[in-house]
C-alpha cells in the first residue's frame, strides 16, 4: 500500500488520541502541578485522584448508577423494538409507513426542547430520581433507532425462513426466539450497542431526572465542576474512567461495526 | 426486497413500542405545546395567548442570531467531517489485523459521554496549562477560547470534528467494503482513472450511507447541547450560544417558559422540516 | 486480436507453495488461436477463475509466462494487455446512462468524441441496446445490464481477448438462449479471441469450438464438444461431461485382456504395452457412456434397478453385482424385468489408467 495511504489513518488517529492522551496525562497529575503550569508529562506522579474516586461513594455511585439505567434502557429498548420492526419488515398495515416516519422523528427531537417537560413528567408520575425514570427517557431516542437497525436486518433475511418454520409446526413465539433470534443475532448485537452508546454518551437528561439517589455520573462530574472549584485533575480522572466502559463494548462488537452500520436503512 | 403481506394484526407488535415513545413524546410535547400557546403565574392557571409567544421569538434578534449561528455551525462541520471522513475511508486498508485496531480505536470518541468529551476539549485547549492552547501560544499565535470568539469557536469546530468524524468514516467504511471486487477490476480493465473509479463507483456506492450520515450529523450538530456547554457554555459573550444553548438559558435561566416552549416548537419543526426535504430529494435522485 | 499462449503456468496463493496441494493452478501450457472460441468447462474450484484472472492481470502467476501474438506480457498491467471481461454479474456504473456507459472505456483512452458517437451506436446497435440508450443503466433488465458490460469490451477495437466468467449465472433461463446465440453471432461477427469460463456444459458445448475442460487446476482435455463426447482423456471428462456421465468401472489387466468383475471387456484404446499397466501403483477403469451399452442375448448378467422415463428416450439402472451401471434406451424399447445381459459398444469403451485414457499421449 503506499505510504501516504498508511499516514492518513494513522495522522488521524494520532489526532483523535492526543485529547485522551491529555485527559490521561491530568489526571494522574496532582492540583498543585496542574495549577502550576504546563507540563507535557505528570511530573509527580499520583493515583489520588483515582484513589479518591474509588473511595468516595458520590462518585463510584454515580458510575454504577449510570451503567444501571443504560442498562436496563438498552433490555428494553431491544425488546420492545424486536417485534416491531419483525411487522415493518414482514407486513403491510394501516399506517405503517407514517408510523415508522412518526418514529423517526423521535430521533429529531432535540433533547433540549423535553428536558424541562421530562423533569414535570416524570415528577408527576413520581418516577423521579430513579433510574427506570432515565432508562425510559432514552426510549424516546433508542427506540427508534433500534427498530431502524433491526429493520434493516431482518429485511435481510427471506421469508422462506418463516414459511419452513410455520410448516415444521413451530408456534410463532417459539419461531421468533429459537429460530429467528439466532438468525438474526448479529443485528441484535448492532441494535445493543447502538442503544447502549447513545445512552452511555447522553448527559442532559440523565443529569435533569436524576438528584440524589439514582444521581448519574454526569451530574456529579458537572457538581465538582462547579462547587469543588477548580479540581481539573479529579474531573480528568472521573473522565478517563467514562472511557472504559465504552471501550469494552467497542472492543467487543469491533468485528461487527462496519457490517452494522451498512444494513441500517434509510 | 421482500414482498410483504397485508396483515393488519401486525399493530400488535408495534403497540408496545408506540405506547413507550407516545408517553416520551407526546406527553412532554403537549406540555410544550401547552406554554407555547398560553400564559401561566403557576397554580395551574393558564391564560390563552396565542400565537404571541411564537412572533416574538421569530421576530427577535437574539432567535435570529442563534439560528444563524446553528446554521453556520452545522454547516461547517458538515463540509468538514463528510469529506475528510470519506477521504479516510478511501485510505483505510481492506483488510489484515490493522482494519480492527483502526476501527476500534476510531470508534472510541463516540462512546465517550458529551460532558467528557466538553470537559476534555476544555482541558485539552486551556491557553495556560493545556497540550491544545499551550502549543499555539507557544508558536506564537494568540490562542484563548475563553476570551475570543474566533478561538472559540475554532476549539468548538474542532471537538466535533474530533467527536463525529470517526461517525462519517465508519459508515463510508462500510460502504466501501460492500462494493464486490468485480467493479474495481471492470475499472481496471476500462482503463479508469483513480478519480473515475471515485466518481463512478465508490461515490454512487456510498451514497446510501452517506445520506445515513448527512442526515445523523445533521440532526446531531443541530441539537449539539452538553458539550458545547461544558466546553465554552454559550461564550465569550453569546458568541458560540447556539439554538439548544439559547433554548435552554431562555427556559432554565430567566425561566421564561411561554418564549421557550415556542422556541421549542419552532426548532423542532425546522429540524423536521430539513430533515424532512433532505429525505424527499435524496429519494427521488434514487428513483430516477 | 491476437493469438495467446501459456507457458507452464502455476500459481499458488500461498506465498511458500510446498506440495501440488498448494496451487490453484497446478501446471497450464495451453495456446489459444487468434479468433478462436473458447469454453473453459470445469466444477467450482477448479481454477478456471483463477486461470482468467492471470490472462486478465489481474493476478500475476507464480511461474510461467503470458504470451500476447508472441509478445512475453507477463508482467504487463491490465490497462495494457487490451482485454475485455465481462463477469458472473453485471457490473455496471449505475449512475451513468447506457451511452455513457459504453462510452467510457473510450473516454479514459482519449478517443476524440465524434468517434467515440459513432462507435458507440454502432455497438449499441449490434447488441439491440439503442432503444432508451439514454436511460440510466441501472433502470435496465439484467440482461440489458450484462450486455451493457459486454458492450463495454465491443467497443473498442483494440481487445486482444475477450473472457467471460459465468456471464449468464444470474440471466433467466429464457433470455440464456438469447443471450447465448446472441454471443454466437457476436463472435462470427467480430472474431475476438473469446474465452467463456463456466460449469454448465450446455453453455460450453454450444459455445465454443474448442472445450478445456478443468479439474483440480490442470486442464484434463481439450478438444471440439464431439471429441470430449465420443472419447474423453480422463475420467473426470466421461463423467462431467455428458447426461448422465460416463459409466466408470473398475477392472483389472491381466496379460493382453481387460476384466470387468472376472469377465473379460473389449476396449477401443490404442495401448502398446499392456505389461506398464500391471503394477501395483496403477488404477486401471473402465468408462463407457449410457449411450453405448445396450442389452443383449450374451454378455455381463445384470438386475435392472430402475427405469427413469425421459421423454425422448429412457435411462436404465442396471447392477452387476456392487456396480451399478446405467444405459440409455430408445423411448420405444422394450426393457427386460428382473435380469438381463448388457454389452458395452468395443470402439466406445475406453481404458483408463490411473483416471488417464490408457496409452494415448503422456500424461504427468
Amino acid at each position: 500500500m503506499p505510504l501516504h495511504q498508511r499516514l492518513v489513518p494513522a495522522v488521524y488517529i494520532l489526532f483523535l488520541m492526543l485529547p485522551i492522551y491529555w485527559l490521561l496525562s491530568m489526571s494522574f497529575k496532582t492540583t498543585n502541578e496542574i495549577l502550576g503550569g504546563f507540563s507535557l508529562f505528570p511530573q509527580d506522579f499520583t493515583l489520588e485522584n483515582y484513589i479518591e474516586i474509588f473511595t468516595d461513594p458520590t462518585w463510584y455511585r454515580g458510575y454504577l448508577n449510570s451503567i444501571t439505567y443504560v442498562v436496563i434502557n438498552t433490555v428494553i429498548s431491544v425488546t420492545v423494538a424486536l417485534p416491531a420492526a419483525y411487522a415493518f419488515s414482514r407486513y403491510r398495515f394501516l399506517g405503517d409507513k407514517h408510523l415508522f416516519f412518526w418514529l423517526l422523528t423521535n430521533r429529531m427531537a432535540p433533547p433540549a426542547v423535553f428536558a424541562l417537560p421530562f423533569f414535570q413528567l416524570y415528577a408527576a408520575i413520581d418516577l423521579y430520581d430513579t433510574h427506570i425514570a432515565v432508562a425510559l427517557a432514552h426510549c424516546l431516542f433508542n427506540i427508534p433507532l433500534a427498530v431502524w437497525i433491526l429493520e434493516g436486518f431482518m429485511s435481510g433475511v427471506p421469508k422462506q425462513l418463516d414459511e419452513m418454520a410455520y410448516v415444521d409446526g413451530y408456534s410463532f413465539p417459539r419461531f421468533f426466539v429459537r429460530i429467528f433470534m439466532p438468525a438474526i443475532a448479529s443485528g441484535i448485537g448492532v441494535a445493543a450497542f447502538f442503544c447502549f452508546m447513545y445512552s452511555w454518551v447522553e448527559m442532559l437528561l440523565s443529569k435533569t431526572l436524576t438528584s440524589v439517589a439514582a444521581k448519574s455520573i454526569a451530574a456529579t462530574m458537572t457538581r465538582t465542576a462547579s462547587t469543588a472549584g477548580y479540581e481539573l485533575g479529579l474531573l480528568a480522572a472521573a473522565g478517563a474512567l467514562t472511557i472504559i466502559p465504552g471501550a469494552i463494548v467497542i472492543y467487543f462488537v469491533r468485528n461487527y461495526i462496519a457490517k452494522g452500520f451498512s444494513l441500517g436503512r434509510v | 426486497m421482500i414482498n410483504k403481506t397485508i396483515k393488519q394484526s401486525a399493530w400488535f407488535f408495534v403497540i408496545p413500542v408506540i405506547l413507550l415513545v407516545a408517553f416520551n413524546a407526546l406527553i412532554p410535547l403537549m406540555t410544550v405545546v401547552n406554554y407555547a400557546f398560553q400564559e401561566t403565574f403557576g397554580d395551574n392557571v393558564f391564560f390563552w395567548e396565542g400565537l404571541t409567544w411564537f412572533e416574538q421569538v421569530l421576530n427577535s434578534d437574539r432567535f435570529h442570531d442563534a439560528f444563524l449561528r446553528q446554521i453556520m455551525f452545522t454547516s461547517v462541520i458538515l463540509l468538514i467531517e463528510v469529506p475528510l471522513g470519506v477521504a479516510i475511508a478511501l485510505c483505510m486498508p481492506r483488510k489484515g489485523p490493522w482494519v480492527s485496531v483502526c476501527l476500534v480505536l476510531m470508534a472510541l470518541p463516540l462512546l465517550i459521554p458529551w460532558n467528557v468529551v466538553g470537559a476534555m476539549w476544555n482541558i485539552f485547549a486551556l491557553p495556560d496549562i493545556g497540550l491544545l492552547g499551550y502549543s499555539l501560544n507557544s508558536m506564537g499565535i494568540d490562542y484563548n477560547f475563553t476570551q475570543q470568539p474566533i478561538s472559540a469557536w475554532a476549539t468548538t469546530i474542532l471537538m466535533d470534528v474530533w467527536h463525529w468524524t470517526s461517525l462519517v468514516v465508519l459508515l463510508a467504511y462500510a460502504g466501501l467494503s460492500a462494493i464486490p471486487e468485480a467493479y474495481y477490476q471492470a475499472a481496471r480493465i476500462d482503463g479508469a482513472s483513480k478519480w473515475a473509479v471515485f466518481r463512478w463507483i465508490q461515490l454512487p456506492k456510498m451514497k446510501r450511507v452517506l445520506t445515513i450520515a448527512i442526515l445523523l450529523r445533521f440532526m446531531d450538530s443541530f441539537m449539539i447541547y452538553t458539550e458545547l456547554i461544558v466546553l465554552t457554555g454559550g461564550g465569550p459573550g453569546n458568541s458560540t450560544t447556539l439554538l439548544s444553548i439559547d433554548l435552554v438559558k431562555l427556559a432554565l435561566g430567566q425561566f421564561d417558559l411561554g418564549p421557550a416552549a415556542a422556541m421549542s416548537l419552532i426548532y423542532f419543526f425546522i429540524v423536521l422540516l430539513i430533515c424532512w426535504v433532505f429525505y424527499t430529494v435524496m429519494m427521488k435522485n434514487e428513483q430516477q | 486480436m491476437a493469438k495467446l499462449t501459456l507457458q507452464d503456468i502455476r500459481h499458488s496463493y500461498l506465498s511458500n507453495p510446498q506440495t501440488d496441494g498448494d496451487f490453484a493452478i497446478k501446471h497450464i501450457d495451453m495456446v489459444f488461436e487468434d479468433g478462436g472460441a473458447y469454453a473453459l468447462l470445469g466444477p467450482s474450484g477448479c481454477g478456471k477463475t483463477t486461470l482468467l484472472g492471470i490472462v486478465s492481470g489481474l493476478i500475476s502467476p507464480t511461474s510461467g509466462r503470458i504470451l500476447f501474438d508472441g509478445e512475453d506480457v507477463t508482467n504487463v498491467d491490465t490497462i495494457h494487455r487490451h482485454i475485455a471481461q465481462v463477469f458472473q454479474f453485471p457490473v455496471i456504473y449505475d449512475t451513468m446512462s447506457v451511452f455513457e456507459n459504453l462510452a467510457f472505456p473510450l473516454r479514459n483512452r482519449k478517443v476524440p468524441e465524434s468517434a467515440i458517437q459513432s462507435r458507440v451506436v454502432e455497438v449499441a446497435k449490434m447488441l439491440d441496446l439503442e432503444e432508451g440508450i439514454h436511460r440510466r443503466a441501472s433502470s435496465v433488465t439484467v440482461d440489458g445490464k450484462q450486455k451493457i458490460s459486454l458492450g463495454r469490451g465491443l467497443v473498442r477495437e483494440d481487445v486482444n481477448v475477450m473472457m467471460f466468467d459465468e456471464p449468464l449465472t444470474v440471466i433467466d433461463q429464457n433470455m440464456k438462449w438469447e443471450l447465448r446465440s446472441k454471443l454466437k453471432e457476436l463472435h462470427q461477427n467480430v472474431r475476438t479471441t473469446m474465452i467463456y469460463v463456466t460449469h454448465d456444459q450446455t453453455e460450453a458445448l454450444t459455445f465454443a469450438d474448442q472445450v478445456l475442460v478443468m479439474y483440480e487446476g490442470r486442464v484434463v482435455q481439450s478438444g471440439t464438444p464431439v471429441e470430449l463426447f465420443e472419447k474423453p482423456g480422463h475420467t473426470f471428462v466421461g463423467y462431467f461431461i455428458g447426461s448422465p456421465g460416463m459409466n466408470i468401472l473398475p477392472c483389472k489387466v491381466s496379460g493382453e485382456t481387460v476384466e470387468f468383475s472376472g469377465l473379460p471387456v473389449e476396449c477401443g484404446n490404442q495401448i502398446e504395452s499392456m505389461q506398464s499397466l500391471q503394477d501395483s501403483r496403477t488404477t486401471t477403469e473402465i468408462g463407457v457412456r449410457p449411450e453405448y451399452v445396450r442389452f443383449s442375448d450374451q454378455g455381463i448378467p445384470v438386475r435392472i434397478r430402475r427405469v427413469d422415463d425421459l421423454g425422448r428416450h429412457q435411462l436404465v439402472h442396471v447392477e452387476h453385482e456392487q456396480h451399478g451401471i446405467k444405459l440409455i434406451c430408445p423411448e420405444d424399447a422394450l426393457i427386460p424385468e428382473g435380469s438381463a445381459r448388457i454389452q458395452f459398444d468395443k470402439d466406445r469403451t475406453f481404458l483408463y489408467a490411473n483416471k488417464w485414457l490408457a496409452g494415448e499421449g503422456s500424461h504427468p
